[in-house]
Protein backbone atom coordinates (compact mmCIF):
# COMPACT_ATOMS: atom_id res chain seq x y z
CA UNK A 1 0.00 0.00 0.00
CA UNK A 2 1.22 3.34 -0.79
CA UNK A 3 2.08 5.36 1.89
CA UNK A 4 -0.51 8.36 1.24
CA UNK A 5 -2.98 5.59 1.23
CA UNK A 6 -2.32 4.10 4.42
CA UNK A 7 -1.92 7.04 6.32
CA UNK A 8 -5.87 7.86 4.95
CA UNK A 9 -6.68 4.18 6.29
CA UNK A 10 -5.03 4.77 9.79
CA UNK A 11 -6.75 8.26 10.22
CA UNK A 12 -9.56 6.64 9.30
CA UNK A 13 -10.03 4.05 11.68
CA UNK A 14 -8.57 6.61 14.44
CA UNK A 15 -11.50 8.45 13.83
CA UNK A 16 -13.84 5.82 13.98
CA UNK A 17 -12.26 4.69 17.34
CA UNK A 18 -12.47 8.42 18.61
CA UNK A 19 -16.03 8.53 18.25
CA UNK A 20 -17.21 4.85 19.51
CA UNK A 21 -14.89 5.76 22.53
CA UNK A 22 -16.85 9.12 22.78
CA UNK A 23 -20.29 7.46 22.15
CA UNK A 24 -19.56 4.69 24.46
CA UNK A 25 -18.71 7.14 27.33
CA UNK A 26 -21.80 8.87 26.48
CA UNK A 27 -24.47 5.81 26.51
CA UNK A 28 -22.45 4.86 30.48
CA UNK A 29 -23.58 8.64 31.80
CA UNK A 30 -27.11 7.91 30.14
CA UNK A 31 -27.69 4.82 30.96
CA UNK A 32 -30.12 5.13 33.52
CA UNK A 33 -32.12 7.19 30.90
CA UNK A 34 -32.18 4.57 28.58
CA UNK A 35 -33.97 2.38 30.40
CA UNK A 36 -37.42 2.70 29.14
CA UNK A 37 -39.00 1.13 32.50
CA UNK A 38 -38.16 -0.28 36.20
CA UNK A 39 -38.27 -3.71 37.35
CA UNK A 40 -41.12 -4.44 40.40
CA UNK A 41 -37.85 -5.26 42.30
CA UNK A 42 -36.82 -1.78 42.00
CA UNK A 43 -40.05 -0.49 43.34
CA UNK A 44 -39.98 -2.46 46.26
CA UNK A 45 -36.59 -1.43 47.12
CA UNK A 46 -37.35 2.15 46.88
CA UNK A 47 -34.83 3.16 43.68
CA UNK A 48 -37.92 4.51 41.44
CA UNK A 49 -38.10 8.20 41.62
CA UNK A 50 -40.18 9.22 44.69
CA UNK A 51 -43.87 10.89 43.76
CA UNK A 52 -42.72 11.42 40.30
CA UNK A 53 -43.96 9.56 36.94
CA UNK A 54 -41.93 6.75 36.12
CA UNK A 55 -42.59 3.12 33.99
CA UNK A 56 -42.82 -0.14 35.16
CA UNK A 57 -42.67 -3.28 33.50
CA UNK A 58 -43.38 -6.29 34.56
CA UNK A 59 -45.41 -9.70 34.27
CA UNK A 60 -49.19 -9.58 34.91
CA UNK A 61 -50.00 -12.65 37.96
CA UNK A 62 -52.39 -15.23 36.69
CA UNK A 63 -55.98 -14.85 38.22
CA UNK A 64 -54.87 -11.31 39.59
CA UNK A 65 -56.89 -9.44 36.97
CA UNK A 66 -59.76 -7.85 39.03
CA UNK A 67 -62.45 -4.75 38.71
CA UNK A 68 -63.63 -3.90 41.71
CA UNK A 69 -66.11 -1.73 40.69
CA UNK A 70 -67.56 -3.53 37.85
CA UNK A 71 -66.46 -0.25 35.64
CA UNK A 72 -63.26 0.66 33.54
CA UNK A 73 -61.01 0.54 36.45
CA UNK A 74 -58.82 -3.20 36.16
CA UNK A 75 -56.66 -4.05 39.52
CA UNK A 76 -53.67 -6.32 39.07
CA UNK A 77 -50.59 -7.68 40.05
CA UNK A 78 -47.45 -7.00 38.34
CA UNK A 79 -44.00 -9.67 38.87
CA UNK A 80 -40.66 -9.94 37.92
CA UNK A 81 -40.38 -13.47 39.52
CA UNK A 82 -38.95 -12.02 42.81
CA UNK A 83 -40.94 -8.95 43.92
CA UNK A 84 -44.64 -7.81 43.25
CA UNK A 85 -46.16 -4.48 42.65
CA UNK A 86 -50.42 -4.08 42.54
CA UNK A 87 -51.41 -1.58 39.94
CA UNK A 88 -54.58 -0.01 38.82
CA UNK A 89 -55.65 1.66 35.72
CA UNK A 90 -58.80 2.96 33.87
CA UNK A 91 -58.83 2.99 30.62
CA UNK A 92 -58.50 0.92 27.44
CA UNK A 93 -55.85 -2.18 27.28
CA UNK A 94 -54.21 -2.94 24.42
CA UNK A 95 -54.98 -6.67 22.68
CA UNK A 96 -52.48 -8.34 24.06
CA UNK A 97 -53.49 -7.74 27.69
CA UNK A 98 -53.47 -10.89 29.32
CA UNK A 99 -52.27 -13.04 32.76
CA UNK A 100 -48.71 -14.15 31.86
CA UNK A 101 -48.30 -11.21 29.42
CA UNK A 102 -45.48 -8.34 30.16
CA UNK A 103 -46.46 -5.19 30.12
CA UNK A 104 -45.35 -1.54 30.78
CA UNK A 105 -47.62 0.82 33.17
CA UNK A 106 -46.85 4.42 32.71
CA UNK A 107 -47.98 6.50 36.10
CA UNK A 108 -46.87 7.13 40.12
CA UNK A 109 -46.83 5.22 43.01
CA UNK A 110 -49.38 6.50 45.71
CA UNK A 111 -49.33 6.14 49.51
CA UNK A 112 -50.48 2.82 50.02
CA UNK A 113 -47.66 1.20 47.16
CA UNK A 114 -49.93 0.97 44.60
CA UNK A 115 -49.06 2.37 41.28
CA UNK A 116 -51.68 4.22 39.60
CA UNK A 117 -50.99 3.75 35.71
CA UNK A 118 -52.64 6.35 33.29
CA UNK A 119 -51.39 4.39 30.49
CA UNK A 120 -50.60 0.55 29.97
CA UNK A 121 -48.91 -1.28 26.85
CA UNK A 122 -48.16 -4.53 26.24
CA UNK A 123 -44.47 -5.79 25.90
CA UNK A 124 -45.25 -9.04 23.98
CA UNK A 125 -42.08 -11.66 23.45
CA UNK A 126 -40.10 -12.51 20.59
CA UNK A 127 -41.67 -16.11 19.90
CA UNK A 128 -43.85 -16.77 17.31
CA UNK A 129 -45.70 -19.77 16.56
CA UNK A 130 -49.22 -20.90 15.47
CA UNK A 131 -51.66 -21.60 18.67
CA UNK A 132 -51.75 -25.42 18.14
CA UNK A 133 -48.09 -25.60 18.66
CA UNK A 134 -48.40 -22.81 21.96
CA UNK A 135 -50.52 -25.11 23.22
CA UNK A 136 -48.52 -28.24 23.12
CA UNK A 137 -45.84 -26.49 24.58
CA UNK A 138 -47.71 -24.62 27.74
CA UNK A 139 -46.13 -26.15 30.75
CA UNK A 140 -48.58 -25.77 33.87
CA UNK A 141 -46.03 -25.57 36.48
CA UNK A 142 -44.09 -22.90 34.44
CA UNK A 143 -46.56 -19.76 35.48
CA UNK A 144 -45.58 -17.42 37.61
CA UNK B 1 -54.29 -22.40 6.93
CA UNK B 2 -57.42 -20.57 6.21
CA UNK B 3 -59.22 -19.36 3.35
CA UNK B 4 -58.48 -16.75 0.79
CA UNK B 5 -61.27 -14.35 1.91
CA UNK B 6 -60.25 -14.51 5.81
CA UNK B 7 -56.74 -13.72 4.42
CA UNK B 8 -57.99 -10.80 2.95
CA UNK B 9 -59.14 -9.78 6.52
CA UNK B 10 -56.70 -9.90 8.07
CA UNK B 11 -58.61 -11.03 11.88
CA UNK B 12 -59.57 -7.83 12.23
CA UNK B 13 -55.82 -6.00 11.81
CA UNK B 14 -56.50 -5.54 8.09
CA UNK B 15 -56.47 -1.81 8.14
CA UNK B 16 -52.91 -2.14 10.39
CA UNK B 17 -51.43 -5.02 7.89
CA UNK B 18 -52.45 -3.79 4.46
CA UNK B 19 -51.30 0.22 5.00
CA UNK B 20 -48.08 -1.09 5.83
CA UNK B 21 -47.63 -3.26 2.82
CA UNK B 22 -49.19 -0.16 1.17
CA UNK B 23 -46.61 2.36 2.07
CA UNK B 24 -44.18 -0.39 1.85
CA UNK B 25 -44.70 -1.16 -1.65
CA UNK B 26 -45.37 2.85 -2.68
CA UNK B 27 -41.81 4.08 -1.17
CA UNK B 28 -40.27 0.87 -3.05
CA UNK B 29 -41.72 1.40 -6.35
CA UNK B 30 -40.35 5.37 -6.25
CA UNK B 31 -36.75 4.19 -5.52
CA UNK B 32 -37.06 1.88 -8.88
CA UNK B 33 -39.06 4.56 -10.76
CA UNK B 34 -37.17 7.48 -10.22
CA UNK B 35 -33.36 6.52 -11.49
CA UNK B 36 -34.75 5.24 -14.57
CA UNK B 37 -37.37 8.65 -15.68
CA UNK B 38 -34.18 10.81 -14.08
CA UNK B 39 -31.28 8.72 -16.73
CA UNK B 40 -33.73 9.05 -19.61
CA UNK B 41 -34.23 12.39 -19.13
CA UNK B 42 -30.63 12.83 -18.84
CA UNK B 43 -30.09 11.42 -21.92
CA UNK B 44 -32.64 13.11 -24.05
CA UNK B 45 -30.74 16.39 -22.72
CA UNK B 46 -27.59 15.27 -23.63
CA UNK B 47 -28.59 14.22 -26.83
CA UNK B 48 -29.85 17.73 -27.61
CA UNK B 49 -26.84 18.99 -26.26
CA UNK B 50 -24.31 17.29 -28.25
CA UNK B 51 -26.60 18.14 -31.81
CA UNK B 52 -26.77 21.70 -31.28
CA UNK B 53 -22.67 21.18 -30.56
CA UNK B 54 -22.38 19.59 -34.01
CA UNK B 55 -24.53 21.88 -35.82
CA UNK C 1 4.83 -2.88 -2.10
CA UNK C 2 0.71 -4.69 -2.21
CA UNK C 3 -1.45 -6.71 0.12
CA UNK C 4 -3.60 -7.46 -2.93
CA UNK C 5 -2.45 -9.94 -5.47
CA UNK C 6 -2.10 -8.65 -8.96
CA UNK C 7 -5.02 -10.44 -10.67
CA UNK C 8 -7.70 -9.19 -8.00
CA UNK C 9 -6.60 -5.38 -8.31
CA UNK C 10 -6.49 -6.01 -11.90
CA UNK C 11 -10.18 -7.35 -11.44
CA UNK C 12 -11.50 -4.18 -9.27
CA UNK C 13 -9.63 -1.47 -11.64
CA UNK C 14 -11.55 -2.98 -14.36
CA UNK C 15 -15.10 -3.13 -12.71
CA UNK C 16 -14.20 0.47 -11.29
CA UNK C 17 -13.58 1.54 -14.56
CA UNK C 18 -16.79 3.61 -15.54
CA UNK C 19 -17.76 2.33 -19.34
CA UNK C 20 -16.99 -0.97 -18.06
CA UNK C 21 -19.06 -0.89 -15.04
CA UNK C 22 -22.37 0.87 -16.89
CA UNK C 23 -22.21 -1.81 -19.66
CA UNK C 24 -22.02 -4.65 -16.71
CA UNK C 25 -25.00 -3.02 -15.12
CA UNK C 26 -27.33 -3.27 -18.08
CA UNK C 27 -26.38 -6.61 -18.47
CA UNK C 28 -27.18 -7.72 -15.20
CA UNK C 29 -30.08 -5.51 -14.77
CA UNK C 30 -32.70 -8.04 -16.23
CA UNK C 31 -31.41 -10.96 -14.58
CA UNK C 32 -32.15 -9.23 -11.09
CA UNK C 33 -35.00 -8.04 -11.92
CA UNK C 34 -36.44 -11.43 -12.50
CA UNK C 35 -35.09 -13.50 -8.93
CA UNK C 36 -36.40 -10.31 -7.73
CA UNK C 37 -40.00 -10.55 -8.82
CA UNK C 38 -40.05 -14.56 -8.38
CA UNK C 39 -38.49 -13.89 -4.60
CA UNK C 40 -40.96 -11.53 -3.59
CA UNK C 41 -43.98 -13.45 -5.40
CA UNK C 42 -42.94 -16.55 -3.04
CA UNK C 43 -42.23 -14.00 -0.45
CA UNK C 44 -45.32 -12.25 -0.28
CA UNK C 45 -47.61 -15.41 -1.21
CA UNK C 46 -46.11 -17.54 1.78
CA UNK C 47 -46.10 -14.31 4.12
CA UNK C 48 -49.52 -13.18 4.03
CA UNK C 49 -51.47 -16.42 2.84
CA UNK C 50 -49.31 -20.22 3.44
CA UNK C 51 -47.86 -19.02 7.09
CA UNK C 52 -49.78 -19.80 10.17
CA UNK C 53 -51.59 -17.29 12.40
CA UNK C 54 -49.45 -16.77 15.50
CA UNK C 55 -51.11 -17.74 18.93
CA UNK C 56 -50.80 -14.26 20.76
CA UNK C 57 -50.74 -11.97 17.84
CA UNK C 58 -53.12 -13.37 15.96
CA UNK C 59 -52.55 -11.90 11.76
CA UNK C 60 -51.31 -8.57 12.94
CA UNK C 61 -48.04 -10.37 13.33
CA UNK C 62 -47.81 -10.55 9.49
CA UNK C 63 -46.46 -6.71 9.49
CA UNK C 64 -43.01 -9.13 10.73
CA UNK C 65 -42.70 -9.98 6.49
CA UNK C 66 -41.95 -6.35 5.27
CA UNK C 67 -41.02 -4.64 8.72
CA UNK C 68 -37.75 -6.96 10.14
CA UNK C 69 -36.69 -7.46 6.33
CA UNK C 70 -36.74 -3.51 6.10
CA UNK C 71 -35.02 -3.17 9.56
CA UNK C 72 -32.16 -5.58 8.44
CA UNK C 73 -31.67 -3.67 5.01
CA UNK C 74 -31.55 -0.64 6.66
CA UNK C 75 -28.53 -1.39 8.82
CA UNK C 76 -27.13 -3.23 6.00
CA UNK C 77 -27.37 -0.77 3.34
CA UNK C 78 -25.34 1.87 5.92
CA UNK C 79 -22.20 -0.91 6.31
CA UNK C 80 -22.48 -1.02 2.66
CA UNK C 81 -22.59 2.83 2.22
CA UNK C 82 -19.46 3.20 4.86
CA UNK C 83 -17.47 0.61 3.77
CA UNK C 84 -17.93 2.77 -0.02
CA UNK C 85 -17.16 5.45 1.74
CA UNK C 86 -13.67 4.46 3.19
CA UNK C 87 -13.21 2.55 -0.19
CA UNK C 88 -13.56 6.34 -1.33
CA UNK C 89 -11.48 8.52 1.00
CA UNK C 90 -8.45 5.72 1.05
CA UNK C 91 -8.22 4.94 -2.53
CA UNK C 92 -9.86 7.83 -4.37
CA UNK C 93 -12.23 5.69 -6.44
CA UNK C 94 -15.07 7.66 -8.10
CA UNK C 95 -17.42 4.34 -8.30
CA UNK C 96 -17.24 4.27 -4.10
CA UNK C 97 -18.52 7.96 -3.97
CA UNK C 98 -21.43 7.26 -6.41
CA UNK C 99 -22.40 4.22 -3.96
CA UNK C 100 -21.87 6.49 -1.02
CA UNK C 101 -24.64 8.65 -2.37
CA UNK C 102 -26.50 6.54 -4.02
CA UNK C 103 -26.84 3.89 -1.19
CA UNK C 104 -28.30 6.79 0.90
CA UNK C 105 -31.83 7.34 -0.47
CA UNK C 106 -32.11 3.56 -0.54
CA UNK C 107 -31.36 3.10 3.22
CA UNK C 108 -33.21 6.05 4.21
CA UNK C 109 -36.20 4.29 2.40
CA UNK C 110 -35.70 1.16 4.26
CA UNK C 111 -35.47 2.96 7.54
CA UNK C 112 -38.76 4.79 6.46
CA UNK C 113 -40.74 1.68 5.81
CA UNK C 114 -38.95 -0.19 8.94
CA UNK C 115 -40.09 2.87 11.24
CA UNK C 116 -43.49 3.27 9.41
CA UNK C 117 -45.01 -0.66 9.52
CA UNK C 118 -43.46 -1.33 12.73
CA UNK C 119 -45.70 1.66 14.45
CA UNK C 120 -48.72 0.57 12.23
CA UNK C 121 -47.89 -3.06 14.40
CA UNK C 122 -47.12 -1.00 17.61
CA UNK C 123 -50.60 0.57 17.64
CA UNK C 124 -52.67 -3.00 17.57
CA UNK C 125 -50.24 -5.03 19.67
CA UNK C 126 -48.44 -2.39 22.07
CA UNK C 127 -51.40 -0.14 22.67
CA UNK C 128 -49.10 2.94 20.69
CA UNK C 129 -47.64 4.38 17.64
CA UNK C 130 -44.45 5.22 19.21
CA UNK C 131 -42.34 5.22 22.52
CA UNK C 132 -38.60 6.62 23.36
CA UNK C 133 -37.10 3.15 23.99
CA UNK C 134 -33.77 2.44 23.26
CA UNK C 135 -34.19 0.60 19.85
CA UNK C 136 -36.86 3.10 18.26
CA UNK C 137 -34.87 6.08 19.07
CA UNK C 138 -31.75 5.00 17.85
CA UNK C 139 -33.80 3.66 14.64
CA UNK C 140 -35.14 7.14 14.03
CA UNK C 141 -31.40 8.42 14.60
CA UNK C 142 -30.08 6.16 11.81
CA UNK C 143 -33.29 7.96 9.23
CA UNK C 144 -31.77 11.00 10.08
CA UNK C 145 -28.27 9.85 9.45
CA UNK C 146 -29.69 9.16 5.89
CA UNK C 147 -31.21 12.30 5.44
CA UNK C 148 -28.33 14.53 7.04
CA UNK C 149 -26.28 12.53 4.38
CA UNK C 150 -28.35 13.08 1.80
CA UNK C 151 -28.60 16.82 2.26
CA UNK C 152 -25.08 17.66 3.04
CA UNK C 153 -24.07 16.12 -0.31
CA UNK C 154 -26.74 18.20 -2.00
CA UNK C 155 -25.49 21.43 0.09
CA UNK C 156 -21.78 21.44 -1.36
CA UNK C 157 -21.62 22.31 -5.11
CA UNK C 158 -18.30 20.63 -5.98
CA UNK C 159 -19.19 16.80 -5.96
CA UNK C 160 -15.60 15.68 -5.01
CA UNK C 161 -15.36 17.50 -1.65
CA UNK C 162 -19.38 16.92 -1.42
CA UNK C 163 -18.48 12.80 -1.40
CA UNK C 164 -15.69 13.13 0.34
CA UNK C 165 -17.72 14.93 3.56
CA UNK C 166 -20.69 12.53 3.09
CA UNK C 167 -17.90 9.64 3.78
CA UNK C 168 -16.76 11.27 6.35
CA UNK C 169 -19.75 11.58 8.21
CA UNK C 170 -20.96 8.08 7.21
CA UNK C 171 -18.40 6.64 8.64
CA UNK C 172 -18.74 8.80 11.68
CA UNK C 173 -22.22 7.22 12.22
CA UNK C 174 -21.07 3.88 12.20
CA UNK C 175 -21.21 3.76 15.72
CA UNK C 176 -25.20 3.99 15.73
CA UNK C 177 -25.22 0.43 14.15
CA UNK C 178 -24.16 -1.69 16.91
CA UNK C 179 -26.23 0.42 19.55
CA UNK C 180 -29.59 -0.25 17.31
CA UNK C 181 -28.37 -4.15 17.12
CA UNK C 182 -28.06 -4.46 21.00
CA UNK C 183 -30.02 -1.93 22.16
CA UNK C 184 -32.99 -4.74 23.28
CA UNK C 185 -30.03 -6.56 25.03
CA UNK C 186 -28.62 -3.63 26.45
CA UNK C 187 -31.68 -1.76 28.04
CA UNK C 188 -34.91 -2.18 28.99
CA UNK C 189 -36.88 -1.74 25.78
CA UNK C 190 -40.70 -2.22 24.93
CA UNK C 191 -39.45 -3.74 21.79
CA UNK C 192 -38.72 -7.17 22.25
CA UNK C 193 -35.46 -9.01 21.84
CA UNK C 194 -34.47 -10.61 18.21
CA UNK C 195 -36.40 -13.45 17.09
CA UNK C 196 -33.78 -15.26 13.87
CA UNK C 197 -30.07 -14.14 15.21
CA UNK C 198 -30.94 -15.69 18.58
CA UNK C 199 -27.92 -17.50 19.72
CA UNK C 200 -29.42 -21.39 20.45
CA UNK C 201 -32.09 -21.36 18.24
CA UNK C 202 -33.99 -18.55 16.24
CA UNK C 203 -37.71 -18.62 18.38
CA UNK C 204 -39.91 -18.52 15.34
CA UNK C 205 -41.54 -21.37 13.97
CA UNK C 206 -40.44 -23.06 10.46
CA UNK C 207 -43.45 -21.96 8.51
CA UNK C 208 -43.37 -18.82 9.41
CA UNK C 209 -38.95 -18.33 9.32
CA UNK C 210 -39.19 -19.67 5.70
CA UNK C 211 -41.19 -16.40 4.32
CA UNK C 212 -39.31 -14.00 6.78
CA UNK C 213 -35.81 -15.38 4.82
CA UNK C 214 -37.13 -15.49 1.35
CA UNK C 215 -38.61 -11.82 1.80
CA UNK C 216 -35.27 -10.71 3.35
CA UNK C 217 -33.20 -12.03 0.39
CA UNK C 218 -35.80 -10.33 -2.16
CA UNK C 219 -35.12 -7.48 -0.67
CA UNK C 220 -31.32 -7.43 -1.26
CA UNK C 221 -31.94 -8.28 -4.32
CA UNK C 222 -33.67 -5.10 -4.72
CA UNK C 223 -31.30 -3.28 -3.00
CA UNK C 224 -28.85 -4.28 -5.68
CA UNK C 225 -31.06 -3.24 -8.29
CA UNK C 226 -32.36 -0.26 -7.17
CA UNK C 227 -28.60 0.52 -6.27
CA UNK C 228 -27.32 -0.02 -10.04
CA UNK C 229 -30.29 1.87 -11.43
CA UNK C 230 -29.09 5.15 -9.52
CA UNK C 231 -25.24 4.72 -9.79
CA UNK C 232 -26.45 4.82 -13.64
CA UNK C 233 -27.44 8.06 -13.55
CA UNK C 234 -24.61 9.25 -11.52
CA UNK C 235 -22.29 7.74 -13.69
CA UNK C 236 -23.63 9.67 -16.86
CA UNK C 237 -24.01 13.08 -14.93
CA UNK C 238 -20.18 12.90 -13.59
CA UNK C 239 -18.97 11.54 -17.03
CA UNK C 240 -20.93 13.79 -19.42
CA UNK C 241 -18.04 15.03 -20.64
CA UNK C 242 -15.56 11.83 -21.40
CA UNK C 243 -15.45 9.86 -24.86
CA UNK C 244 -17.42 6.81 -23.85
CA UNK C 245 -20.80 8.65 -22.61
CA UNK C 246 -20.13 10.62 -26.17
CA UNK C 247 -19.96 7.36 -28.16
CA UNK C 248 -22.63 5.49 -26.20
CA UNK C 249 -25.12 8.18 -27.16
CA UNK C 250 -24.04 8.36 -31.13
CA UNK C 251 -24.53 4.62 -31.32
CA UNK C 252 -27.88 4.76 -29.90
CA UNK C 253 -29.28 7.70 -31.78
Amino acid sequence: MKPARRNRLLLILLMIAGVATAASFALKAFNENLMYFFSTTEVTEGKVPQGAKFRLGGMVVKGSIERPDNGMMVRFVLTDYKNRVTVEYTGILPDLFREGQGIVANGRLNDHGVFIADEVLAKHDENYMPPEVADSLKNPEEQP
Amino acid sequence: MNSFAESILMGGYAFYVWTAYGIAFVVLLINLVLPVLQRKQFLRELALKQKRTRQ
Amino acid sequence: MSFVPAPISRFFHRMASPPHFYCLTNKLLPWLTVIFILLLGYGLYAGLYLAPTDYQQGDSYRIIYVHVPAAWMSLFIYVVMATAGAIGLIWRIKLADIMVICSAPIGASFTFIALVTGSLWGKPMWGTWWVWDARLTSELILLFLYLGIISLYGAIEDKRSASRAVSILALVGVVNIPIIHYSVEWWNTLHQGPTVTKIDKPSIHIDMLIPLLVMAIAFKFYHLIALLQAAKVELLKREQNSQWVKTMLESET
